[in-house]
């Protein structure tokens, strides 16, 4: 391999992880405080606002329903408007965040269901306020289905951040795409595919011993 | 301590309504044990939640400590609530917390220093034995001491009342007494008024001072514990009493019971004794006095706090005015006398 091919290999490899850097922390910014309204407005729990968490529903199950290929696309005027172009690793970290969030909500959400109503009826009983119970009970208790939610978020985002790459958005995808198919260097294609697979590996792998860490269940 | 004024509490509405709590009154003075007891769904955990908010009554008053709780602002019933200690039937510890941060919870929500929580949690491990477990986690513990630890944690805020959701319906036989022996001495060195909703006969027999029973959304009966369990005033109540007690007519008898006496018919009774009829030798007695002979099928004596209670089931055997007599003459001597049915004798 030429060294010019490797260091497309690598710099494609660094645009990768970029993008899932990028997006996996500000979807997570955005989608945990999001998943915990999901759920702490649901009916009967302890900020109930029914209304509020149909509206939040809503919004959450449009943005899970638009496909990836199609809301990258129709956001670009927004990307334009937020990073000034279309295109490149940043343009394409906005859709993945936009289409992360819902993502990232909806894990945090049926992480928090799966704790027992004992633990937020014991902190109710102790004079706990809301955001008391967010913080101290909700979120520490939930640490662990959360951390395995969001390790499927970024394996998730490591497949789309491909996508990306075929709006020229650069990245793994984007050289396997452009390199490996359009020119038919199945070497190409292969490496790219090898180097995702051993990142998702990678990730799925600090994902489960970062869970391990925080379960004490 | 803890005032229920005609609380009511109804889900839903309409045809759909479900009634949980009907005009609840129930009074439980400073530091005194009261016991509600009640099959399940009858309403024992609605009642206690609406003790310190946790279900909202639909009507009536709740007044703890002085305090009208149902018209309490949101912050101000959180300040109420540190002064009501709760423990679960499934602990509801935190399972990322180790003990010792279990414990110091409520002192955190109160906003108290480190330092502070630090001099209040290890004397609370201390009463509950478990000072050498304060940095284990809960799944590292038995149930037994996961509850130790829920009490631990519900005295932290120094309440003048605990609350005790079905505390020992998760636990074994022994662990039970041990749970209820230190819920027992908390009420003594600490006077802590305690109410507690059970299903077991066992737990208001060990420490109430006084017992409510609860029945489709109304208490039906309160009464001191020694009085429930000598002289029970409604149905369900004997049958809760008879079903700890476990003293009902051997199957093979219940068989051959009639309702009505004929002129060959001998009385089953079943005799409760309490208070001096205990210690006087009554049976003896019986057959000297009435002619009366006794064949005792079968017989338990309860200590029941300061009370004894004696249980028997016996056919009396005599003519039918003898029998008559005797039961006369039991009753006159402050025994319970009830009639279960006549047996007819193979002779």
């Amino acid at each position: 391999m030429s060294s010019a091919m490797f260091n497309l290999i690598l710099q494609a490899t660094l645009d990768t992880l970029y993008m899932v850097a990028v997006s996996g922390v500000l979807s997570t910014l955005v989608g945990l405080p999001l998943g915990v309204m999901l759920y702490v407005t649901r009916p009967r729990q302890i900020l109930a606002k029914p209304l509020l968490n149909q509206a939040l529903s809503i919004v959450t199950n449009i943005g899970r329903s638009i496909p990836f290929i199609i809301l990258m696309v129709a956001i670009i005027p927004f990307t334009r408007m937020l990073v000034g172009t279309s295109i490149g690793i940043n343009a394409a970290s906005v859709p993945l965040t936009i289409a992360a969030i819902p993502f990232v909500a909806r894990l945090v959400e049926g992480a928090l269901n799966e704790l027992s109503p004992g633990l937020v009826e014991a902190a109710q009983a102790m004079g706990a306020t809301p955001w008391q119970i967010i913080c101290k009970v909700l979120i520490p208790e939930a640490r662990g289905g959360i951390m395995t939610g969001l390790t499927i978020t970024v394996v998730t985002l490591v497949s789309y951040s491909a996508m990306a790459g075929a709006v020229g958005g650069g990245g793994l995808g984007d050289l396997g795409i452009r390199y490996g198919y359009n020119r038919f260097n199945p070497t190409i294609m292969l490496i790219t595919v090898v180097i995702l697979v051993v990142m998702v590996q990678g990730f799925q792998s600090l994902g489960d011993y970062l869970v391990r860490k925080s379960d004490r269940k | 301590m803890i005032e229920l004024s005609n609380v009511s509490k109804t889900y839903g509405n309409g045809a759909a309504a479900v009634h949980a709590l009907k005009n609840a009154n129930l009074t439980v003075p400073k530091g005194k044990i009261h016991g509600v007891i009640g099959l399940s769904g009858a309403g024992k955990s609605t009642l206690i939640r609406c003790v310190n908010l946790l279900e909202r009554p639909t009507s009536g008053s709740v007044v703890v400590d002085g305090q009208e709780m149902t018209r309490l602002s949101s912050a101000a019933l959180n300040r109420a609530r540190h002064r009501i200690g709760m423990i679960f039937q499934h602990f509801n510890l935190l399972t990322t917390r180790t003990v010792f941060d279990n414990v110091a919870l409520p002192l955190e929500l109160m906003g108290q220093k480190r330092q502070a929580i630090r001099e209040r949690v290890g004397p609370l491990l201390d009463m509950v034995g478990l000072t050498d477990k304060a940095n284990q986690y809960p799944a590292q513990l038995s149930g037994g001491q996961k509850q130790r630890v829920a009490i631990a944690r519900a005295l932290a805020s120094e309440p003048q009342v605990l609350l005790c959701d079905e505390a020992t319906s998760a636990l074994d036989p022994q662990t039970t007494g041990s749970i209820l022996e230190l819920l027992r001495d908390i009420n003594r060195q600490l006077g802590i008024t305690i109410l507690l909703i059970t299903h077991e006969m066992e737990v208001v027999k060990s420490i109430c001072h006084r017992v409510s029973l609860i029945s489709d959304g109304k208490l039906v009966e309160d009464a001191e514990v020694g009085e429930f369990f000598t002289a029970p005033r409604t149905q369900l109540g004997r049958e809760f009493l008879n079903d700890f007690l476990q003293l009902t007519p051997p199957k093979e008898l219940i068989e051959r019971l009639s309702d009505t006496a004929g002129e060959h018919t001998h009385p089953v009774v079943r005799l409760t004794f309490s208070g001096d009829a205990v210690s006087t030798p009554l049976i003896s007695r019986l057959a000297r006095e009435c002619g009366v002979d006794v064949s005792i099928l079968q017989a338990k004596v309860e200590s029941i706090q300061d009370r004894t209670l004696g249980l028997m089931i016996a056919e009396l055997l005599g003519t039918p005015a003898q029998t008559q007599q005797a039961m006369t003459y039991l009753e006159s001597h402050q025994l319970q006398v009830e009639v279960l049915g006549h047996v007819q004798r193979n002779v």
